[in-house]
């Protein structure tokens, strides 16, 4: 994969991040505004990034998930295309059906802003077999990071290998500890931390580096 | 026509906010709730006369937009106006 692609809604605040982040990485980076209709013919990666897209009105990420650009992004990843989706990124995914379950309001009801530690659950996928160590250090920083779904869901995604991250000390109520989830064919990742924090040794340490340096094999 | 909705989490779904506002409740010295979920409500004008096809409209809102199926409940009156 050599293209990349950050998408823009009104209310985003993560994606200049997130656009930084790729565009170390990545040979070329669009950015994509969410009503744009086309995705370029030569994206392979699609990344979702946080902040409070139409002000979190409604239920976070239900509004971007109805934009227009939002069905081009279906298609693309229906096609195997590579999506990314963080915080708001990830809300965004559940709302437009690409990832199951949903993302409620932290159980203690405070904003947590953090450094946290994962547990890799799924070491195998495209954005996860590049890490050669179980546990890493990323950033929080969410409201709405309590993952739910229901039982049969719950069941349905230990059997297919579709848990990506887990918290060691969750933080905020998610079933199982779920920090970030596959959807079945493992091209689509949602997460409520951000990697794209964690990239520069100065500031938020590297351990978000090696998942976006595996998309690139 | 009028539609008036109602958007309630599904039994069984971890309600934070009602459990805050039960407690705030509590600390007014009103004692004899149990328990509070809170929910939303919606009012939506539409430019239609035929019920049936309100209706129609009025659940297709609920169901691709105004709730999230996964964790609430929808219900709404059609008022003709």
């Amino acid at each position: 994969m050599k293209t990349a692609a950050v998408i823009t809604f009104p209310g985003s605040n993560c994606d200049r991040d997130m656009f930084v982040a790729l565009d170390k990485i990545f040979n070329k980076t669009y950015r994509l505004w969410h009503k744009g209709t086309k995705i370029p013919d030569d994206v392979d990666f699609i990344a979702i990034p946080g902040g409070f897209s139409y002000g979190d009105y409604l239920r976070s990420g239900s509004m971007a998930a109805n934009s227009p650009i939002m069905s081009e992004v279906k298609k693309f990843a229906a096609n195997g295309g590579y999506v990314l989706g963080v915080c708001n990124g990830f809300q965004i995914l559940t709302e437009a059906g690409l990832l199951p379950g949903v993302l409620l309001r932290n159980k203690e009801l405070k904003f947590i802003s953090k450094q946290i530690t994962l547990e890799i659950a799924n070491n195998n996928s495209q954005f996860t077999k590049g890490y050669n160590k179980k546990h890493i250090e990323i950033p929080i920083a969410h409201h709405d990071g309590n993952y739910f779904c229901d039982d049969a869901t719950l069941e349905s995604l230990e059997e297919n290998n579709q848990i990506a991250f887990k918290y060691l000390a969750n933080p905020n109520g998610s079933c199982k500890d779920i920090a970030g989830i596959l959807n079945k064919k493992k091209n689509v990742l949602g997460m409520m931390p951000h990697p794209e924090r964690a990239i520069d040794e100065l500031v938020g340490g590297l351990d978000g580096l090696p998942l976006f340096q595996s998309l690139l094999k | 026509m009028k539609a008036r909705i109602h958007v309630t989490l599904k039994p069984g779904v971890l309600d934070p906010q009602g459990t805050a506002i039960k407690k705030s409740l509590d600390n007014l010295g009103i004692d004899s709730v149990s328990s509070v979920t809170q929910g939303k409500y919606f009012e939506i004008t539409l430019n239609e006369n035929d019920k049936q096809k309100a209706e129609q409209t009025v659940e297709e809102s609920c169901k691709s937009l105004l709730a999230n199926t996964v964790i609430e409940n929808y219900s709404f009156e059609i008022i003709e106006a």
